[in-house]
């Protein structure tokens, strides 16, 4: 693997927190060769991130970098981007963070159409606590607080944003790490409200409790489950079972909030 | 300095006038009875000026924006009451932990819980105090008139940027709807611009004492969290470095605490019944000392504070060796009367005076209790 522009990174703050095995270090790459690429100027990017295993990568990225409270980090976000509308602002959130206790400011962020980029690491699990179910872990799976597998149903998040109004939404995963991210650059030059959810293993807090081997394993097991947009679409329902579709599922045009506040004022964004 | 003609003007708008005039210019919030009037000045003026009005989908929202706004450089407000301030609380927190600067009304109303949404009370005195979790500084201002409300916000947004610390301004919803005239001085207001030009080794939270905010997108690389952290910004548990961080956030209060605490006495000079108290009820004790001292020499008089946190315990500690008898009137059921007993340290009995079904305490109240005493 090339090496990433140590520019980016605080390499004085390594080794991070994060176990071994984690997807935490590969979705942070991702996102960090991603900016590179948009070229944009590294004193206009802003990392913002809520409370969460995920969510610490944002100390470790050489930017403007805002660790905020549990579940608002897209609050923050929001503040910041009306007060200054020209930075470019990327969103790292934990599936818990961003679709439990985050979840109002999340479809507010997409009905708004402000453009942010958010980033779900999605482990389908809080890992940080030890393991609890989150409102992403699939339904009979196992957690500390579900020990006989949840109950409850899971969210489809691409799905909740764009009924919400999110003109931006693709899917990827850690063990897919070059087109996650070919999606976070397409979602960074989007404007509008911009969802990436990377699938992600958590081996400690998620695997071992569900049998789903190690880290090599997890990884393997979604890259197998993982089907492209373009391949999936010539698929009928069953034939997408247990099958994660990947990709820009989609990219709609519709005002930006920032802009069309700053517009009505009369103001220039820049 | 020429003064404009007098206005009539509500106590909430005094606010937003006072938030504007003072360089605030980014305003997050959610409506809720009786600060609304403070949204909706902001909704009508800030758009025209420039500035970002922008109503959040809650008051957890709303604070979160706000802090974010002040990252970005701007000065900032927000306005709620009660069951919207408890919901601030955990950001608030974040403030205060990461020092952002920033200033949060509320409009007190009577509680506990929706309460008495229209009523009046001071039942939120406690809370503004330790309303967010762990050993935390707050500077807490209670106008008690239109006038207050203008300049005490004024004081609120500047002491907030000077101390990179939230600032809240506790009115009440007696002083927030009121009408009164009020003379708002002429002339422009000096706003220092937040900026980027500072020294080469600037730190954000430097341990040899405070910093001004570097807004981001300057250039300026630093981390910004609610866990405690060295003078770059970045987590730490280091035992020694968590007590000095925590020390740091107290010391800045300390040290320029004659900025912050704000009394004002009137009344006999050795008062043997001297009346405490704060908001809106300043105005019934206000009417008992004009009759008791200036009509009638008696010895009474009026420590009113227009800061209630941090304490003004030296002013309480003074009055007390004066006094014999300290009463402190409050619109909840005994607040900040354990404080004064607290630094009175026994040199004068402390009485409390409490109302708490809506209503404004009246200056026959204070008077029959002063009575008692005289
Ligand atoms: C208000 C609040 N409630 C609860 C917590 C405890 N907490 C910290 S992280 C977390 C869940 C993290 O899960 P997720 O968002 O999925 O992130 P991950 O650790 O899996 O990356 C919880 C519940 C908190 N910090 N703040
Ligand atoms: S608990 Fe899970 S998500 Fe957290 S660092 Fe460990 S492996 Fe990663
Ligand atoms: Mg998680």
């Amino acid at each position: 693997m090339e090496q990433l522009t140590q520019d980016f990174l605080r390499t004085k703050k390594l080794p991070h927190i994060w176990c071994p095995g984690c997807g935490n270090g590969i979705v942070t790459a991702a996102l960090v060769r991603a900016i590179e690429r948009t070229g944009f100027d590294q004193k206009d990017v802003v990392i913002v991130s809520g409370i969460g295993c995920s969510s610490r990568a944002a100390g470790y990225l050489n930017f403007n970098t805002l660790h905020t409270t549990h579940g608002r980090a897209l609050a923050f976000a929001t503040g910041l981007k009306m007060a200054r509308p020209e930075l470019k602002l990327f969103v790292i959130m934990g599936d818990g963070d961003c679709s439990a206790i985050g979840g109002n400011h999340f479809i507010h962020s997409a009905r708004r159409n402000i453009d942010l980029n958010a980033i779900i690491v999605n482990n389908h699990i809080y890992g940080m606590t030890g393991g609890q179910h989150s409102p992403l872990t699939p339904t009979g799976k196992k957690a500390t607080t579900a020990p006989r597998g949840t109950l409850e149903p899971s969210f489809d998040l691409l799905e909740l944003a764009k009924g919400a109004g999110a003109t931006f939404g693709a899917k990827g995963n850690a063990a897919q790490p070059r087109q996650l991210e070919q999606l976070i650059i397409r979602a960074a030059n989007h404007k509008g409200f911009s969802v990436v959810e990377a699938l992600s293993p958590c081996p400690i807090a998620y695997g071992r409790r569900n049998k789903l081997g190690g880290a090599v394993d997890m990884l393997r097991d979604m890259k197998e489950k993982s089907i492209s947009v373009e391949k999936a679409a010539n698929l009928d329902e069953a034939e997408l079972k247990d099958r994660t579709v990947n990709g820009v599922l989609y990219a709609i045009d519709a005002p930006e909030f920032a802009e069309s506040y700053y517009h009505s004022i009369g103001k220039e964004i820049g | 300095m020429p003064e404009t003609k007098p206005v009539l003007m509500q106590g909430n708008e005094a606010c937003a006038l006072g938030a504007i005039n003072a360089g605030v210019r980014f305003y997050a919030g959610y409506p809720i009875t009786p600060s609304t009037e403070v949204a909706e000045q902001m909704a009508a003026r800030l758009p025209e000026i420039g500035g970002v009005f922008i109503q959040m989908e809650d008051e957890i929202a709303s604070m979160a924006a706000v802090i974010g706004a002040s990252i970005g450089g701007m000065r900032t407000l927000t306005a709620t009451s009660g069951p919207g301030f408890s919901l601030k609380q955990e950001n608030l927190g974040y403030a205060i932990m990461a020092e952002i600067p920033c200033v949060v009304v509320n409009v007190q109303r009577m509680g506990p819980s929706t309460g008495v949404p229209t009523a009046p009370a001071q039942g939120d005195v406690m809370q503004a105090r330790w309303g967010t979790h762990g050993d935390h500084p707050i500077i807490v201002f209670t106008p008690a008139s239109v006038y207050e409300s203008y300049y005490l916000t004024i004081a609120a947004v500047n002491l907030s940027q000077k101390l990179r610390q939230p600032v809240i301004v506790l009115l009440d919803e007696v002083i927030g709807h009121m009408r009164e005239k009020v003379t708002i001085p002429e002339g422009k207001l000096m706003v220092e611009k937040s900026s980027d030009k500072v020294p080469s080794d600037w730190k954000p939270y430097d341990e040899k004492g405070l910093t001004p905010l570097v807004p981001f997108g300057f250039g300026h690389y630093y981390h910004v969290t609610g866990l405690f952290h060295d003078q770059y910004g970045f987590p730490t548990g280091d035992p020694p470095q968590v007590e000095r961080a925590l020390d740091r956030l107290h010391n800045k209060l300390e040290k320029y605490r004659d900025e912050i605490v704000l009394t004002n006495y009137i009344g006999h000079k050795e008062p043997r019944v001297a009346i405490v108290t704060y908001g809106c009820t300043v105005r019934s004790a206000r009417a008992v000392v004009k009759k008791a001292y200036w009509q009638n020499r008696l010895p009474v008089g009026l420590l009113s504070l227009q800061t209630v946190w941090p304490f003004p315990a030296k002013e309480i500690e003074a009055l007390a060796k004066q006094a014999d008898v300290i009463i402190v009137p409050e619109m909840n059921m005994g607040q900040l009367v354990g404080e004064v007993e607290r630094y009175a340290r026994g040199e004068a009995k402390v009485v409390p005076l409490n109302r708490y079904d809506g209503e404004m305490i009246s200056p026959d109240q204070i008077s029959e209790e002063v009575g008692r005493w005289l």
